[in-house]
């Protein structure tokens, strides 16, 4: 192996891990917050990819409807809980929140002829259909389980995942789509070529990092949504909704999934169901983090990029199994170090 | 009272024989999972196929089964025993075919399968007495590109495949017709269907200078090794296989899969065969079937494949009906019979002349090589 | 006998259904079989032991893989390739069970997720296997000249086999060593200090489950005919354990109930939707992904348990087990009073910077009431926890009976004669007090895994509850012994764990706040058992915070404060020192 192609299988493994990291950080946030293991983290990434392709081709992506659709069902289901409360104050900041957004956006992509934006606009609007299905899908699947054992909440988790992928069957078909790089090309820098879209990728994710440390560090919401991290009682107790918190952490996994999607989609082809590996990817390097360090999931994401990049040069066929393999002995390493507290459930 | 109960009698004795005198087509394919952009076409197909056959009602019994040979068995046990088939159809993939195929004989049900490899129907035995296929070998296919490698000075040959089913099977024929044509093999490697990066896989492929690379993947996923190679730098020939022939991977794989070239049955590139080609009658019907219902530049190989399973059935049933009704073990054993008997029918894909030997049934007229080039299907000669 | 009505009801049906099902529903029945093994062992393993696997489809692989491969290639007897497919199988689980075991917390599911995948691709890997394509041309079993060709003859066996699983598992769990598996979900700390090896009863466990596994894909092998890796897929491993979940993940027969339901719900699903969206689109997998959910999110405990209260709700109010007569247990020779048990000198913990315990020496002798008292966060729960070996000292020294056990295992220091209580109560909820109390006399059984499934401990079995009957009668709580610990009073269950330390016949007891939550005639009544344990020569070491609850039962009072003992004495002595009453008082002046 000469320097060239070392350094071409580093870029490689940085890509992706890049991508698989994002999805750990979604994960950990969403576990830290709700305790679910959000299984369909994947399907963001898929949803956000086709979206965004769709978008390009001049179609109305079907995930649209789905937004519309779940608000909908939101709508009502909140709707009736408001009414016999007698909270009709309620009512109008509902309505907006569930029916107006999505309606919104699907009016904005009938208005707009989105194939003809500019791609950072198409982008966004991508993102805007994709998002708010996150917290939708926790209002619907996961807030009347929010005090069920991990396992339910993980077994709902896979059977969202399934319909999602389901949906996305229906909705885009059984072949895949790519999307034009952010800039095409590439930069020569010595004896390695780098892609311009890989640069974006890992640059992207560093400052989708950064910005999420900022999150939680200076933002009021950040803080809260980590003292509900830490501590599900005592935050309710300070008058933080863990309610909202788990909207919140699926809005951000959603947001953070499709923009996963939409940096990967132009050096890869994606399909309805390519989101779950991907997403499985992210929650190893999420679990090496234990499902609570953000920083050690980040690195565990890159760590699974890299051996499978290497793995995937030396001996292709094995990859999976020398990448989960692997994974066991690193496993071995964090359990014995984490000091375990007993979990009390 | 009376004439209500003689009424509901006439009704019921009519439903029997009606019953009885429908043929029931069961079929298992791939609609979801893995393979489901194979097993998609096959579907809609069955949905423009004819409702008679020689003045008899034909039921089609369509059963999706996930890519997963558990839930086809289930499906075709299902069919046999409750749907009461005479004959089933299906399914995409090789290992689903091979897991149906015990059921078949053992129920001495006729099975027509659509998927690629050739141990599907070889070596003949009990079991795949029973059993025939509508798709060309990957053997069949595979000679074909060695053909046109050897013609155009290829002397070394990488190859990467998926890690599955379909990729083993164009492996092992691949290597062995390579092999025998003293064509070098200098790498082979795998990658999965949802991989986000083959780089590894290129670059060990780069490494090892090939004059040469078969892509021996389906759909659209084939386009990644292809588009990582031209990425990286290579630009030696590319092959892929027929399992890519759908406008899918043409429109995913744009300028990066320009120039790749492939063998296909005739009915992907019918209307740029000469007019003495005997299949290409058979081919355009087809096709305007098929984009009538599903849209310009819709038609796929793996459609055809249930098409072609339609025209066998088509030509066997009548005979059948001579020897036994719809429903009968008897009906059965004489429509595989019938089967084994077709001889000169002409499919979409080919022409079928079918031995207790073959049971597939097609020879050189089933494929021909094309080019892709300016986003199309060009017919090579 | 009306409690067996409805299994022998569930039997009758199922041995007569080929006469009267469609022969669909055999096949179908038959698959429900072959899934119902696999959840059975999850049940097991997740449900009751607690541990999450992904990777049960893998062992189903390698059962089926085994003697698909051995009956083809080599032409051995199917029943000698069941064999072998348990010894291989058995081999795996050891291995990966000692490596992934240890893992805690969320580790272990991924770490199952990992070998699942491994395996599956390995199956996809290896040509002699036949390769991603699969291996045919399999075999029927036959038994002697009788070949189990159909799917109805096979049916027989399938059920035969699973009835005899649900039997063993059923044993097993009503048994000293079945008590020992549940006590894995109370926790490792807890578990240990009852003297049970978790980490051997972990191993255990995922070997049933694996065996259990193996025994599924052997006969899949041989219904179907032809293997490929697809069914041992990552997706079936979550499949396996999903239908566990809906079935009940907790009880024996939610894994029938999950593997039909869901066999049927898909199959049902198949024929429905067509019908109703048309055919042209593939919504199963959605509409099956909906109803989970929504089933899930109505009971959340999984379809046995409604069925259960859909039993008691026609009448069968729960009954009083009546135990049979048996000869009490063995006891330990009594140690004479004011002989020294423990003797802890200058122990001291340190969790980095902070330091817990510093330079604790205390010593109880036998027939004495030690308490240990100090305001909260003292170190008083760090210190027992050091002498009870859940925690190793940075450095000191602690003799139990003359030998040093600082550091050692708890459940060494169990079966030498100590015997604790938890300041946050750890007892298994859905378990009955009597069986909360008798996982305390675990380590005075000794009837195996083999002898429990078989029911050979049936006699060992009868004394152990007897001995929690007399425990619990002992300290007031008979009455209360066929309900469910979870549903006492929090005092109560505090009490429970008190019976549940008297059953392991200790000659030291560590009580960590037992009179918390107590009104003031149950303080009395517990002040006097323990005056009584201690006139029966017993040791007794207890943290409390009820002032005048300890210093008319206490010969000797310790006082800690951050981490030391600041005070030493009788309870006149203790009340006036000026040291103690400024680390109690002090904050409030």
């Amino acid at each position: 192996m000469d320097l060239q192609i070392l350094l071409l299988l580093g870029q490689d493994g940085l890509t992706n891990g890049a991508i698989y990291a994002l999805l750990a950080l979604a994960l950990v946030l969403v576990f830290a917050v709700t305790r679910v293991i959000f299984i369909p983290q994947g399907e963001f990434v898929a949803y956000g990819a086709l979206t965004l392709a769709a978008l390009q081709a001049g179609k109305v992506p079907a995930t649209i409807w789905l937004a519309v659709a779940l608000g909908a069902v939101v709508f009502v289901i909140d709707a009736a809980i408001a009414l016999r409360a007698r909270a009709w104050r309620r009512l109008p900041g509902l309505a907006a929140l569930t029916l107006g957004v999505p309606l919104a956006v699907a009016a904005l992509i009938h208005g707009l002829d989105a194939a003809t934006l500019a791609l950072p606009l198409q982008i966004l609007l991508a993102l805007a259909v994709v998002a708010p299905l996150g917290p939708l899908i926790y209002r619907l699947a996961f807030q009347p389980l929010a005090s069920a054992p991990v396992l339910v909440l993980l077994i709902v988790s896979v059977a969202t995942h399934m319909t999602l992928m389901g949906l996305g069957l229906v909705f885009f078909g059984a072949e895949g789509f790519r999307t034009p790089a952010f800039s095409d090309g590439s930069l020569e820098l010595g004896p390695a070529t780098l892609q311009y879209q890989s640069l974006w990728i890992v640059g992207v994710s560093l400052v989708l990092i950064v910005a999420l440390y900022l999150f939680f560090g200076r933002t009021l919401t950040g803080k809260a949504l980590r003292a509900t991290a830490m501590n599900r009682t005592g935050a309710r107790l300070m008058g933080i909704s863990t309610t909202l918190a788990g909207k919140l952490s699926f809005f951000v996994a959603a947001l953070m999934g499709a923009f996963s999607g939409v940096l990967v989609s132009p050096v890869t082809t994606l399909y309805y169901d390519s989101g779950f590996l991907i997403g499985l990817k992210g929650f190893v390097g999420a679990i090496i983090g234990g499902l609570i360090s953000y920083p050690v999931a980040a690195l565990g994401a890159v760590l699974v990029g890299l051996l499978e990049s290497f793995s995937s040069f030396y001996a292709s066929s094995f990859k999976e199994v020398i990448v989960f393999t692997l994974i066991i002995p690193v496993l071995l390493w964090r359990s014995l170090t984490t000091r375990h507290v007993e979990e009390e459930e | 009272m009376r004439r209500l109960t003689l009424l509901a009698a006439t009704l019921a004795a009519l439903g029997a024989n009606l019953a009885h005198a429908d043929i029931n087509v069961g079929v298992s394919l791939s609609a979801t999972g893995p393979a489901a952009s194979l097993g998609i076409p096959e579907k809609n197909t069955f949905a423009l196929l004819p409702t008679t056959i020689a003045g008899q009602k034909v039921n089609y019994i369509v059963l999706d089964d996930a890519t997963d040979p558990t839930a086809a068995t289930k499906n075709v046990k299902k069919l046999t025993s409750e749907n009461k088939v005479d004959v089933i159809v299906g399914s995409t993939t090789t290992p689903n075919s091979l897991a149906m195929a015990d059921v078949a004989a053992e129920t001495e049900t006729p099975m027509i399968s659509m998927a690629g490899s050739a141990i599907v129907v070889e070596p003949m035995d009990a079991k795949r007495y029973w059993v025939f296929k509508t798709p060309q070998n990957d053997a069949h296919m595979a000679t074909a590109i060695v053909e046109h490698m050897t013609t155009h000075g290829v002397k070394t040959v990488a190859f990467i495949g998926f890690a599955d089913a379909y990729g083993e099977g164009w492996w092992k024929e691949f290597a062995k017709i390579a092999e025998a044509r003293k064509l070098k093999i200098v790498a082979s490697e795998r990658y999965q269907r949802n991989d986000t990066s083959v780089t590894g896989q290129a670059l060990k492929i780069l490494a090892a200078k090939p004059d040469a690379v078969l892509v021996g993947a389906a759909g659209t996923p084939a386009v990644l090794p292809q588009k990582t190679l031209k990425e990286k730098g290579y630009k030696g020939l590319v092959y892929q296989t027929h399992g890519v022939a759908n406008q899918d991977f043409l429109r995913v794989g744009g300028k990066d899969v320009e120039g790749a070239y492939l063998p296909v049955g005739p009915v992907v590139v019918a209307n740029q065969l000469p007019n003495d080609n005997p299949v290409k009658k058979a081919a355009l019907e087809y096709v305007k079937k098929y984009e009538a219902a599903h849209g310009a530049g819709s038609v796929s190989a793996f459609g055809a494949h249930a098409w072609d399973a339609s025209i066998l059935l088509q030509h066997a049933v009548p005979l059948a009906l001579k020897k036994g009704q719809p429903g009968t073990k008897e009906f059965r054993k004489a429509l595989r019979d019938a089967l084994e008997g077709t001889t000169n029918v002409v499919g979409s894909h080919g022409i079928y002349n079918m031995t207790p030997q073959d049971h597939m049934g097609f020879d050189q007229r089933a494929r021909v090589m094309v080019r892709i080039e300016n986003g199309t299907w060009k017919l090579q000669k | 006998m009306r409690r067996h009505l409805p299994v022998a009801l569930f039997v009758a049906l199922l041995a007569s259904g080929p006469l009267w099902l469609p022969e669909f529903g055999v096949t179908l029945l038959n698959y429900i079989g072959l899934y119902a093994m696999v959840a059975l062992g999850l049940v097991l393993l997740t449900g009751v032991g607690g541990m999450t696997s992904f990777g049960q489809a893998a062992f189903v692989g390698l059962g089926a893989y085994t003697t698909a491969y051995l009956t083809t290639a080599h032409e051995l007897s199917p029943w000698l390739t069941l064999v072998i497919g348990w010894i291989i199988t058995g081999g795996f689980a050891l291995l990966l069970g000692a490596i992934t075991l240890r893992l805690s917390g969320h580790f272990l599911p991924l770490g199952t997720l990992a070998w699942g995948i491994s395996l599956y691709f390995l199956f996809g890997n290896l040509d002699d296997l036949g390769g991603h394509t699969g291996l045919t041309g399999i075999p029927p079993l036959s038994l002697g000249s009788l070949e189990l060709k159909s799917g109805e003859s096979l049916y027989f066996l399938i059920w035969l086999i699973v009835l005899a699983f649900v039997l063993v598992t059923r044993n097993l769990l009503d048994s000293r060593t079945g008590r020992a598996i549940r006590a894995l979900k109370g926790g490792v700390v807890m578990a240990e200090s009852m003297g049970v090896n978790t980490t051997r009863v972990k191993m255990v466990v995922f070997l049933i489950a694996a065996l259990m596994a193996a025994t599924s894909g052997w006969l899949y092998a041989h219904l179907q005919r032809f293997v490929n890796p697809t069914p041992f897929a990552l997706n079936m491993g979550i499949e396996y354990l999903f239908m566990a979940v809906v079935g009940g993940v907790a009880h024996v027969w939610g894994a029938i109930v999950g593997a039909g339901l869901i066999t049927v719900l898909k199959q049902w699903l198949q024929d429905l939707l067509p019908q109703l969206l048309g055919s042209d689109g593939n919504f199963e997998i959605i509409v099956f992904g909906l109803l989970m959910i929504f089933m899930l999110q109505r009971a959340r405990d999984g379809i046995w348990p409604l069925v259960l209260k859909l039993f008691h709700g026609l009448g069968a109010a729960p009954r009083a087990r009546v135990l049979p007569e048996a000869e009490p247990l063995e006891r330990r020779p009594a140690r004479k009073a004011g002989e020294v048990l423990l003797d802890a000198r200058q122990v001291t913990r340190r969790f980095g910077g902070l330091v817990a315990n510093k330079d604790m020496s205390l010593s109880v002798a036998a027939g004495e009431i030690l308490a240990l008292i100090g305001p909260n966060g003292a170190g008083k729960s760090t210190f027992f926890n050091q002498i009870s070996g859940v925690d190793t000292p940075t450095s000191g020294e602690i003799s139990f009976l003359g030998e040093r056990v600082d550091g050692a295992e708890s459940r060494r220091i169990a079966r030498a004669g100590m015997s604790r209580t938890f300041q946050h109560v750890r007892l298994l909820p859905t378990m009955t007090v009597r069986e909360n109390v008798a996982l305390g006399a675990h380590l005075r059984g000794h009837g195996g895994y083999l002898a429990a499934a078989l029911r050979l401990e049936r006699n060992e079995e009868a004394r152990l509850l007897r001995e929690a009957q007399r425990a619990l009668e002992r300290v007031g709580l008979a009455d209360y012994a066929d309900q469910p610990a979870g549903s006492l009073a929090l005092g109560q269950q505090r009490i429970l764990e008190i019976a549940r330390a008297l059953c392991a016949d200790p000659c030291l007891l560590l009580l960590d706040e037992p009179a918390a939550g107590l009104r003031y005639l149950e303080k009395q009544a517990l002040a006097e058992l323990l005056k009584s344990l201690k006139g029966e020569g017993l040791g007794i070491l207890l943290v409390e915070h009820d002032m005048d609850f300890v210093m008319g039962l206490a010969d000797r009072v310790v006082v800690m404060e951050f981490g030391e003992k600041i005070a030493e004495g009788l309870p006149a002595e203790i009340q006036t020192n000026p040291a103690v009453i400024e680390a109690y008082l002090g904050g409030v002046e």
